[in-house]
């Protein structure tokens, strides 16, 4: 019985003073590190990139900020900024049109399951899948739009092949799968609505718009801060589409930055990794911003509650 | 064992040589081959070949790998540099310079000094030779040109053209008739790049075509002003297909078939697509691409796929063996024919097969072609030039009003890129 105590007391003395600090730490450590490692590491690896000339197989050459001062007077930069900027504000039409969708599906009537499964159905669908059906849609020949706009008396347009529409027909079918996934999450959030303060603004004559702007979108504020999130993050991830739909053409104009990256570093006639990285750590600086908005806000409403 | 396995080896090997027959006998060891080959009939024809050669030499361990043709293009650069295959496919000229400045591309001159080999593939040497070394084998070739619908013109009374005039009247007349000239589809850039290399080719001729693209002229210049302003002409007439930004080549078929457009400016791996649209030999034809600039001597676009070994090989005698096989007479006739890549051999002891484009191709090529054969424009220029001049041609066939911007566009990026 000694003998235990003693072996408990030595035991215990590092180890067992500090468990309930060290525990959840380890538990941890095996995240922490793959993100150190995969996360951050590269990061920091794309900026120290971004100064070297390099073509990801010969010897790289330093040249300071060369990569940057290029991208000052590159046309086709700029070209994929502005559209960075148009898919970032149109994007975000996902969040009404999810609401919407959400407000008019959170009725009972018999199969309202399977009219939820269909709104959300094209979610489901691969991106790439999204891309071909809209491309096709969007066909100048054979495709369904310009036979609707020949149906009430407008010309034909080649909507991925004119460099002013093309970037607005992307997002347009973007928009198709991310409408569905801001509205599966809003249609959660409805479930949460509090009916007792439904029932009570009605008592104080709320109706209509007014109900709805005042007494339920404040009640979906968690619902629309992470749609909010997944929708930025989704339009400047922009890259699947874009690559399917029209390979950043009719002559780069629908190019976004990511795409514009991967065209510069890693594809068929790609060999530049430095002014890749150039490009990536100015996108990377785009997301920063909005990355800083989101943890700021977050931290915000922890220290409100 | 070992030793063993090598008496046996070299007894057999000296079997092989007093029974008079090919060396490439009796290898050992293992071959990791990677082939973007990955459309079905190249691919068939690479699996066949792979099992004759596994059949003459039963000992030998082969690992075929079959790699995406438009992924593998990315790929390389990461297995050329980690976990290299012994023998991988690629293209030649200015396309290998990359791989062989960075030293990934084993020399391989030992198979072309002095050897019959060399001299029976000489028409494609100066394709593989960088720093005056070669760096690979070709397997095939095969001829650009316009491929026409020969029941149009018959129907409308038009015959091959010779010159630019001629190609100009014809086309006019095909207008008239409510049709279009030429299909393309340039989504994928590199159709308006073969257009371009023809111009460019019959305006000023092939050693400024060349110059150009190895940045010694500038794109500002009169000179190309001139093919440009010739191909506008074509613009302006309304030759080509409406909307073909938005169509691959593929894509841009049907308007053939369909005999919407009467012609298609294209390699001969065309002719397999339109055969299986449903159009027969008689319907299909084939014509040099005119005159323009009278006396230019003509020359032509022939790209060549290539074998190459990797620097990091670890196989490489079996590897040199297997590029003496694929680039052999008898083996470059049969997997070039016409039930085959349905291309051309690049071993001049190989025979063309009996079909009307092949043979056409082969004829323009060996003897109608003086001023010299090119790959295409995207092979003869760097990588990235060829990106940045592809899309400004793509802007040009739309919008060639744009086309001062466009060539100031081109100047400055090949101030950047040929330094």
């Amino acid at each position: 019985m000694a003998q235990a105590s003693v072996t408990e007391t030595r035991q215990s003395s590092w180890w067992h003073r500090n468990q309930q600090q060290l525990t959840p730490w380890l538990f941890l450590a095996p995240g922490i590190l793959f993100f150190l490692f995969y996360v951050i590491f590269p990061i920091f690896q794309s900026f120290n990139l971004s100064l070297y000339e390099w073509d990801g197989l010969g010897q790289a050459e330093f040249v300071g900020l060369y990569n940057y001062d290029e991208l000052y007077y590159d046309d086709a930069f700029y070209t994929s900024l502005k559209n960075n900027v148009i898919w970032l504000l149109l994007y975000l039409l996902a969040i009404p049109a999810g609401l919407f969708i959400a407000l008019f599906l959170n009725q009972t009537v018999t199969g309202i399951r399977l009219y939820k499964s269909l709104f959300f159905f094209p979610f489901v669908i691969s991106q790439v899948v999204v891309g071909l059906v809209f491309t096709w849609f969007y066909d100048p020949t054979f495709g369904i739009l310009n036979v609707l706009l020949g149906a009430v008396g407008l010309p034909p347009m080649n909507v991925l092949g004119d460099e002013n529409w093309v970037t607005v027909g992307i997002i347009v079918a973007g928009l198709w799968p991310q409408t569905a996934y801001c509205m599966i999450l809003y249609l959660t959030g409805l479930n949460a609505v509090d009916p007792e303060q439904i029932e009570a603004g009605r008592l104080d004559g709320a109706k209509g718009w007014r109900m709805l702007w005042y007494i339920i979108v404040p009640q979906l504020r968690p619902a629309t801060f992470i749609a909010f999130v997944v929708t930025i993050i989704g339009a400047l991830r922009s890259f699947d589409l874009i690559s399917v739909m029209t390979n950043g053409g009719p002559f780069g104009a629908s190019r976004v930055l990511s795409f514009y990256m991967f065209e510069v570093a890693l594809s068929e006639y790609g060999f530049r990794m430095g002014y890749g990285a150039a490009i990536a750590v100015v996108l990377f600086l785009i997301m920063l911003a909005f990355i800083a908005y989101f943890l700021w806000s977050m931290y915000k409403e922890e220290r409100a509650r | 064992m070992r030793s063993m396995l090598k008496t046996s080896v070299a007894a057999f090997a000296m079997l092989a040589a007093a029974m008079g027959a090919a060396s490439a006998d009796g290898l050992t060891g293992n071959l990791k081959i990677f082939l973007d080959t990955s459309n079905p009939a190249p691919r068939a024809t690479m699996e066949e070949m792979i099992a004759q050669f596994q059949e003459k030499n039963p000992d030998l361990t082969i690992e075929t790998t079959v790699i995406d043709r438009e992924a593998y293009k990315t790929q390389i650069r990461n297995f050329l540099t980690a976990n290299a295959p012994d023998v991988a496919t690629w293209y030649a000229a200015n396309r290998m310079r990359p791989y062989v400045e960075a030293g990934l591309f084993e020399d391989v001159s030992d198979l072309w000094d002095g050897t019959e080999l060399g001299e029976n593939l000489a028409s494609t040497k100066g394709a593989m030779t960088i720093d005056g070394k070669q760096w690979g084998v070709p397997y095939t070739y095969y001829q650009w040109g316009v491929y026409y619908r020969k029941d149009i013109f018959d129907e409308l009374g038009l015959s091959e053209p010779a010159t630019w005039e001629e190609e100009k009247a014809n086309c006019q007349k095909i207008i008239d008739a409510g049709k279009k000239c030429y299909t393309i589809g340039t989504k994928f850039l590199w159709t308006a790049g073969g257009w371009f290399d023809y111009l460019n080719m019959r305006t000023n001729g092939f050693d400024f075509h060349m110059d150009l693209l190895t940045g010694k002229e500038k794109w500002t210049s009169d000179k190309v002003r001139q093919t440009f302003a010739n191909w506008r002409e074509l613009i302006d007439m309304g030759a080509f297909i409406d909307n073909h930004q938005t169509y691959s080549w593929q894509e841009a078929l049907p308007f053939m078939v369909k005999g919407d457009a009467a012609a298609y400016l294209m390699g001969n791996f065309a002719v397999a697509a339109l055969r299986d649209g449903g159009l027969t030999d008689d319907q299909l034809d084939f014509y040099q691409f005119v005159e323009i600039t009278p006396g230019v001597e003509k020359a032509e676009d022939a790209p060549t796929d290539t074998f190459h070994i990797p620097a990091n090989a670890e196989n490489k005698e079996n590897a040199r063996e297997f590029l003496k096989f694929v680039a052999s007479a008898d083996v470059q006739t049969w997997i070039n024919d016409g039930k085959h890549l349905g291309q051309l051999p690049v071993n001049s002891k190989s025979s063309v097969d009996q079909d009307k484009f092949l043979e056409q191709g082969f004829e323009m090529l060996s003897s109608n072609s003086p001023g010299g054969v090119a790959q295409f424009f995207d092979r003869d220029a760097p990588a990235e030039m060829a990106k940045v001049a592809m899309e400004g041609l793509q802007e040009f066939m739309v919008k060639p009003d744009n086309l001062d911007k466009i060539l100031d566009r081109l100047d400055r990026a090949q101030e950047r890129i040929y330094k």
